[in-house]
């Protein structure tokens, strides 16, 4: 299944990894922030509620 | 009905809340197909052998690292003319998309370029003009943090925006401007590469569909990480004005 990639398989294959490495930890980070600031904002509008 | 009423915050949020899960999973599909299908299913190319298939990732990030900077740039002007906070916080949710683009299309080309021209790294018109550009996004990214005032934030990287521009454009047409370095010219966006009216440097339809395929999933994973990433911004911002509110009362 895997291509023959010959001579240049290492700098194929480094493209390939540095690129979708890259790619998940922006996807990944995205999400965890996205999290974290939804949860921060309800625990912050829940107590000015229950303050006001 | 109007594009303004998704200056609204609340009206922003909850429309892209709808759309980002199918965004989501086609930009999952887009990419997935694009790398697959050049990756194990294209032939080697005649001259540059396997590492025809670094097209795939290279391409499509230098197209995203430019346009984005130009996103980036119509959301500025946008805040510049109207102050639409949704717009400022846009272009700063898309800026760091911006510079992995920019990375991934650097990294790509000295692993590419070291086998086809003998070197990791030279100072050609393209390249410098793509690494003034990843400097740029650095700039823009630390002048949003540096400034605690959020609309004078908005107000001074809206300007840097404008002037990082000209080195966007450059970066696009650089080997047009300058008839010299190692990088190819464009090969791709060329009105006779894509009819075939011209065949030199054209990109064979062997390598270009895949390619086309994976740049739509690339395309489809700004939108939907710049969606993402927007909704924080604007959560952020509203959770720090309530704190503020808080502690003045």
């Amino acid at each position: 299944m895997m291509p023959d990639l010959g001579k240049y398989a290492d700098v194929v294959l480094a493209s390939y990894v540095v690129s979708l490495g890259l790619i998940v930890v922006l996807v990944v980070a995205s999400v965890l922030r996205s999290r974290k600031a939804k949860a921060d904002l309800q625990k912050i509008e829940a107590r000015l509620k229950d303050g006001a | 009905m109007s594009i303004w009423k998704y200056a609204n915050p609340v009206t922003f949020i909850r429309t892209t809340d709808r759309l980002l899960p199918w965004l989501s999973v086609a930009a999952v599909l887009c990419l997935a197909t694009g790398l697959i299908w050049g990756f194990f299913f294209t032939p080697d190319d005649f001259r540059q052998g396997s590492t025809v298939k670094i097209i795939y990732l290279h391409v499509p990030s230098a197209l995203m690292a430019i346009n984005i900077w130009l996103m980036m740039l119509v959301a500025s002007l946008v805040w510049i003319v109207r102050r639409h906070h949704v717009s400022a916080l846009a272009a700063r949710a898309a800026a760091p998309i911006g510079a992995t683009m920019t990375v991934i299309a650097l990294a790509t080309g000295a692993l590419w370029g070291q086998p086809m021209w003998g070197t990791w790294w030279v100072w050609d018109p393209r390249l410098t003009s793509f690494l003034i550009l990843f400097l740029f996004y650095l700039g823009y990214i630390a002048l949003w943090s540096a400034i605690e005032d959020d609309d004078t934030a908005a107000d001074l990287t809206s300007i840097l925006c404008l002037v990082g521009s000209v080195f966007a454009i450059l970066s696009r047409y650089a080997v047009n401007f300058w008839n010299q370095g190692l990088h190819q010219g464009a090969s791709v966006m060329r009105a006779g590469a894509i009819t075939g009216s011209d065949t030199e440097e054209k990109v064979s339809n062997v390598f270009f569909y895949p390619m086309a395929v994976s740049a739509l999933g690339f395309i489809l994973l700004f939108v939907a990480l710049v969606f993402l990433r927007t909704q924080t911004e604007i959560r952020t911002r509203r959770a720090r004005a309530l704190l503020a509110r808080e502690q003045s009362t």
